[in-house]
């Protein structure tokens, strides 16, 4: 769903029609997907809320368990490397507000230095993104080795699903950065197409505050 | 003009034929009438599919235990008949409607994102063969409609028929949802000069709830699908009971969409009457401001009854009360609309083709169906109904009866503007009344045998239960049908050539599509018009009409940014060049796109056939090749 926004985003009159609003289209329909998305997160955040402690074997995320066989395991989700990824993805959502701005405003008074280093800004939300989703790496493979797969029980079904969308969703975001990025190497971004940057940015502080709630809901509260 | 009573026949010139044709001309194209006759060419296509599953599932339940299918096959059959008639004919031809008309209605050369608009087209349409060609291999889908988990599961639902269900709904579902952000997006920014959202046409006001009602349904039947999926390819524990699973997360999740859904398909049809009541009633639409709002409150209160499919799992006395008074009160606003309708025809100067026919036709069918909804509304009355042929007979009435009366009926009336030609008369009237009765024939006496205690989806039953003449009437009714279509059929394909000449305005209509030649051209205005009230046609034609009515000029500056003119009739027929307005670009991309996306969906059956590599392949290549076409299209400039 994801390309089809992108699509709708990147697809409209390059001239500037009238509209009824005022408003650009593809900003619009970017609102009404994230509309949509809001109901898709809320379903999968349902359901792992719903399966929260029915996982008839463990690993579990906050208890210890012993198997059957004698296998003791340690609550498996690890709260401190989770939070330092959050922090990356949050500090990220900034770094996008200073590309935006720093390609609305390109050429102002203020803007020369850093401020108006679009091309870093862009860079430094990708490579921020990139992170957190080396971070979820390299939480999977731990998680896997500590024997939870995305077939243990519930809550690894449900975990992984929630947290692998999410993490699906900040992969193409950091495709579309990449691509913005790209743009601005080649032609430099100018204010005009801060609109463009805009619409991401619409998309990328949404999948950050999708991780607000999972982070909570799953890894805070116990 | 407007105030004869004889349907005017009489027209400047003949229509002019399309400029472009050809398979590839159709397969780039960009423009939202040439795509919304694609929407209604293929949604046409699968009703005749579709029915022709519903005759054989009838010719098999015609006397007890007859055995004219295999009941494998029989479980393909009716789960394709409700698959193919809710996702392939009702919404597509829904769809085929929002394209042709909101653009025009609303005073638009097209809607917000052409290409966007021809992907969802291909999406459906690839998506479409996706679920419905298996059936010749003995393969369809077979667990319902509703594809209730842990039935469709791998546990029990194991084989690729059930695949092929989960991958083709969600292939479905972005068709939908990419159509949904695209007129959402139209309606919001695209209406001309003065067309206020209280003076849109009531068949654009009917989208635009139902466009939200997409947007927010649509997602949690995909996290549901996605669950099944998963469950079915790699081997998660969703809706496995064995490991804690909850076998009613798929029942909510699913009727969570299910029942706006609902809505989905019956609210276009609910807009399309309202336009063609208040034109044959020759009379505003009665309480314009009331339809709206019950429209939105239906829409509102849609998501907030699902769980009256499930009394019967159990849910608890809390839980049904509360499903119960909100399922009573979705009745309100339906019943609104309905007295509204007739309130618009009451004191006016009717005349009844064929469309008004229809929507007549709608309104008393889709009462009787309304009627039987608000008996099941109640817990313990359903609990004697839930799974019995009463139910069948209660949807039938609604769809059947609701959105399919409804849509004939906008297929009748616009038929003119989408060809320039009308449609006979006098098999029009054949089709409504063999419609009329054969429709009745079926679906009433299975109110019948449901009190009787017949079961739905059973593949015989034996005689002596009461249930063999209300059997032998249902499959009666249903032949009755499949004449009625083929004179339909005869008509619509033999009319588009040798039909009368319709003119610009054939029915006297209120709205700006009225405005326009019939077909219109490429770019539908020469000039955007200026919108002062919500029946513009009227006020030019028939100004006695519409003379109580409010009427107030846009700005001056929105008049000047849109070039917009006061509402006229157009006659001439210049090219867009000629003009100086910009058409968008054909373009093969969306289609290129979404076969991509039909590729990497297919190669998961072929990992479940166990052909590992050639699974990657098509899935990685089918990735790649949709990525690779989408950067394509998203670097050509639009016009």
């Amino acid at each position: 769903m994801a390309t089809v926004a992108a699509a709708g985003a990147h697809e409209a009159h390059e001239h500037a029609h009238y509209t009824t609003t005022g408003l650009n289209h593809r900003k619009i329909a970017m609102w009404t997907f994230i509309g949509s998305e809001c109901m898709l997160f809320g379903s999968l955040i349902s359901t792992y809320l719903v399966y929260k402690g029915r996982s008839v074997v463990g690993p579990f995320p906050h208890e210890a368990w012993t198997s059957p066989t004698g296998q003791a395991f340690k609550p498996i989700l690890n709260i401190p490397v989770t939070s330092a990824s959050t922090f990356v993805l949050l500090m990220s959502s900034l770094f996008m507000v200073l590309a935006l701005a720093a390609v609305e405003n390109k050429g102002k008074p203020g803007y020369e230095g850093l401020l108006g280093a679009s091309k870093f800004w862009l860079a430094a939300t990708a490579a921020a993104g990139a992170t957190f989703l080396g971070f979820q790496a390299f939480e999977f493979t731990s998680f896997v080795h500590e024997g939870l797969t995305i077939r243990t029980n519930l809550f690894g079904t449900s975990f992984y699903t929630l947290t692998g969308f999410h993490g699906t969703h900040v992969a193409v975001g950091v495709l579309w950065l990449m691509t913005m990025l790209f743009i601005d190497l080649k032609r430099g971004l100018e204010p005009r197409d801060a609109i463009n940057v805009d619409i991401m940015a619409l998309y990328w502080h949404f999948v950050d505050v999708v991780w607000i709630a999972i982070f909570t809901l799953v890894y805070l509260i116990k | 003009m407007a105030t004869s009573s004889a349907i005017s026949t009489t027209a400047s010139a003949a229509p002019q034929p399309s400029v472009q044709s050809g398979l590839w001309s159709w397969l780039t194209t960009v423009d939202h009438k040439r795509i919304g006759l694609l929407y209604l060419y293929t949604a046409l296509f699968y009703l005749l599919v579709g029915g022709l599953e519903a005759l054989l599932i009838r010719t098999q339940l015609a006397r007890p235990n007859l055995s004219v299918v295999s009941a494998e096959m029989y479980n393909q059959l009716f789960t394709m008949h409700g698959t193919t008639m809710v996702f392939l004919v009702v919404m597509p031809l829904s769809a085929a409607f929002f394209n042709y008309l909101i653009p025009l209605q609303i005073g638009a050369r097209d809607v917000a994102f052409p290409r966007l608009n021809a992907f969802s087209y291909w999406v459906y349409a690839l998506g479409g063969l996706f679920i419905t060609l298996p059936i010749f291999f003995g393969l369809a889908p077979n667990g319902g409609w509703f594809g209730y988990a842990p039935l469709s599961g791998p546990t029990y639902g194991g084989g690729y028929n059930m695949d092929f269900w989960v991958l083709g709904l969600q292939i479905l579902g972005i068709s939908s949802l990419a159509a949904a952000f695209n007129f959402i997006t139209t309606i919001i920014n695209m209406r001309a000069p003065g067309m206020t959202l209280m003076r849109m046409p009531m068949f654009t006001w009917m989208s635009f709830v139902v466009q939200f009602l997409i947007v927010l349904a649509f997602p949690v039947i995909t996290a549901a699908l996605f669950f099944l999926q998963f469950d079915r390819f790699f081997g998660t524990n969703f809706y496995q009971v064995q490991a804690g699973g909850d076998p009613l997360l798929w029942q909510h999740l699913f009727w969570v969409f299910g029942h706006p859904e609902v809505y989905i398909l019956v609210l276009p049809a609910f807009g399309l009457v309202s336009e063609v009541l208040p034109t044959h009633s020759r009379k505003p639409l009665f309480g314009y401001n009331v339809m709206a709002f019950s429209g939105m409150m239906i829409g509102f209160l849609g998501f907030g009854v699902w769980a009256h499919h499930m009394f019967a799992v159990g849910m608890g006395p809390v839980a049904d009360s509360i499903f119960a008074v909100t399922t009573m009160l979705i009745g309100i606003p339906t019943g609104v609309k309905i007295f509204n309708w007739i309130a618009t025809m009451y004191g006016g100067s009717l005349r009844f083709p064929t469309s008004m026919k229809f929507a007549i036709g709608l309104i008393a069918m889709f009462t009787i169906g309304g009627i039987s909804g608000v008996m099941h509304s109640s817990p313990p009355s359903d609990l004697q109904q839930t799974d019995t042929y009463f139910i069948v007979a209660h949807f039938h009435y609604v769809l059947y009866g609701g959105a399919i009366m409804g849509i004939f009926a906008g297929i009748y009336h616009y038929f003119p503007k989408i060809t320039g030609r009308l449609m006979n008369e006098r098999l029009g009237s054949w089709h409504f009344w063999l419609n009329f009765i054969g429709l009745n024939l079926t679906f009433f006496p299975m109110h019948f045998s449901g009190m009787l205690g017949m079961p739905r989806r059973i593949y015989t039953y034996d005689a002596g239960q009461g249930w063999d003449l209300f059997n032998m009437i249902s499959t009666v009714g249903t032949y009755l049908l499949l004449v009625a279509g083929l004179i339909f059929a005869y008509n619509f394909f033999s009319s588009r050539k040798r039909g009368a000449v319709a003119g610009n305005d054939p029915w006297g209509g209120a709205t700006l599509e009225w405005s326009i030649p019939s077909p219109p051209p490429e770019y539908n205005f020469a000039q955007i018009p200026e919108v002062t009230s919500r029946y513009p046609m009227w006020d030019l034609k028939a100004p006695d009409r519409t003379a109580s009515l409010e009427h107030v000029h846009p700005s001056a500056d929105d008049i000047a940014a849109a070039h917009a003119v006061p509402v006229h009739e157009e006659t001439e027929r210049r090219s867009a060049k000629e003009l100086g307005i910009a058409i968008p670009f054909s373009t093969i991309r969306p289609f290129m796109v979404a076969l991509g996306i039909i590729i990497m969906f297919s190669g998961l059956i072929v990992l479940h056939v166990g052909e590992f590599p050639l699974a990657m392949a098509a899935m990685l290549g089918g990735s790649a090749f949709m990525v690779g076409s989408l950067y394509a299209w998203l670097t050509s400039p639009l016009e």
